[in-house]
């Protein structure tokens, strides 16, 4: 199960960051991996973006099939955050389940 | 079949020439339709009947013939003659989208690319049902602008994230949706300000002849 959320996907399943509709900023992620560092990288309305539209959750439970860093992310629309606050939480929130899909001690 | 025009008279003859041969001194000369450089030239008449056509083309040869003061066997030939060498595209409707009941939105793509991948994103793009134009732009990054067309802003966002952005070669796409339409015309023949004088220019040759 963990594999394959680490995998990585074709060019057709990777996420495309936009900073609107139809602006694409030429940025993209084809696995879980990518995508923590791609955060790190967009312009911050690309974030706020596809955060309050639910794409990133969509994505990451659809394609990825990681149903429960979906839900983490979720919970983060709650929150109202914008700006580099936002990908600041953003950051932590993959970057901690990533850490704990590729630990010794997680379950495969 | 001639026609007195002027004070010449019209010869359609082979390969796409016509003469004209003057009413007072008998000379005749080549004046209309040749091709240039693989290119078809075209005379007064030609861009007239194109210009009648282009108001409405539904109208009949012998309506235009009226208008030009030609025959309308003239004015079927040179249509002919211009349909043969794809001067005339086609025949067809402008249908406003709106009144037909298409609820859609337009949007206009400048899409940058990998200029290696370019001609192979354009003809990709061609492709999609989506796609109403496509065209490339000289600029300082190599682009493609392309019309599209989408049931809303949803669907429109879904097409480029998903057929457009993972194209080969592209790097980057900016969309400007159309709002509101304030004009909407195909190239015209007396648009081009340049063919407009020579067509001018060339009238009044035949007036000054006339002198």
């Amino acid at each position: 199960m963990i594999s394959k959320i680490l995998r990585t996907l074709p060019r057709e399943k990777a996420f495309y960051f936009f900073t609107s509709i139809g602006n694409y900023t030429g940025e993209s992620a084809a696995s879980l991996k990518e995508f923590m560092e791609k955060i790190n990288e967009v312009n911050v309305k690309s974030l706020e973006f596809h955060l309050y539209r639910g794409d990133f959750e969509k994505w990451i439970a659809e394609t990825l099939e990681d149903r429960e860093l979906a839900e983490e992310i979720k919970r983060l629309q709650k929150v109202s955050l914008t700006g580099d606050v936002l990908r600041n939480q953003l950051r932590v929130t993959v970057l901690r389940h990533y850490k704990q899909l590729t630990s010794p001690f997680s379950l495969s | 079949m001639t026609r007195k025009q002027r004070n010449f008279y019209i010869f359609p003859t082979k390969n796409n020439k016509f003469k004209h041969k003057s009413f007072d001194t008998g000379r005749e000369a080549e004046i209309t339709v040749k091709l240039k450089n693989n290119t078809v030239v075209l005379d007064v008449t030609d861009y007239k009947i194109l210009e009648a056509l282009q108001e409405d083309a539904k109208q009949t040869y012998t309506a235009i013939g009226k208008l030009l003061g030609i025959a309308h066997s003239t004015v079927y030939d040179r249509i002919r003659r211009m349909e043969q060498n794809g001067i005339i595209k086609k025949y067809a409707a402008l249908i406003d989208a709106e009144k037909a009941g298409a609820k859609k939105i337009t949007a206009m793509m400048t899409i940058y690319t990998d200029p290696k991948e370019s001609e192979k994103v354009a003809e990709k793009l061609c492709k999609a049902p989506e796609i109403l134009e496509v065209y490339t732009s000289l600029s300082e990054e190599l682009q493609i602008i392309a019309k599209v067309i989408a049931e809303n802003q949803e669907s429109l966002h879904s097409f480029i994230a998903n057929v457009v952005a993972p194209l080969p070669g592209v790097l980057r796409v900016r969309t400007s949706i159309l709002t509101k339409k304030f004009k909407e015309t195909q190239f015209l023949i007396t648009n081009n300000p340049k063919e407009l004088k020579f067509i001018r220019g060339a009238y009044n040759k035949i007036g000054e002849n006339k002198k």
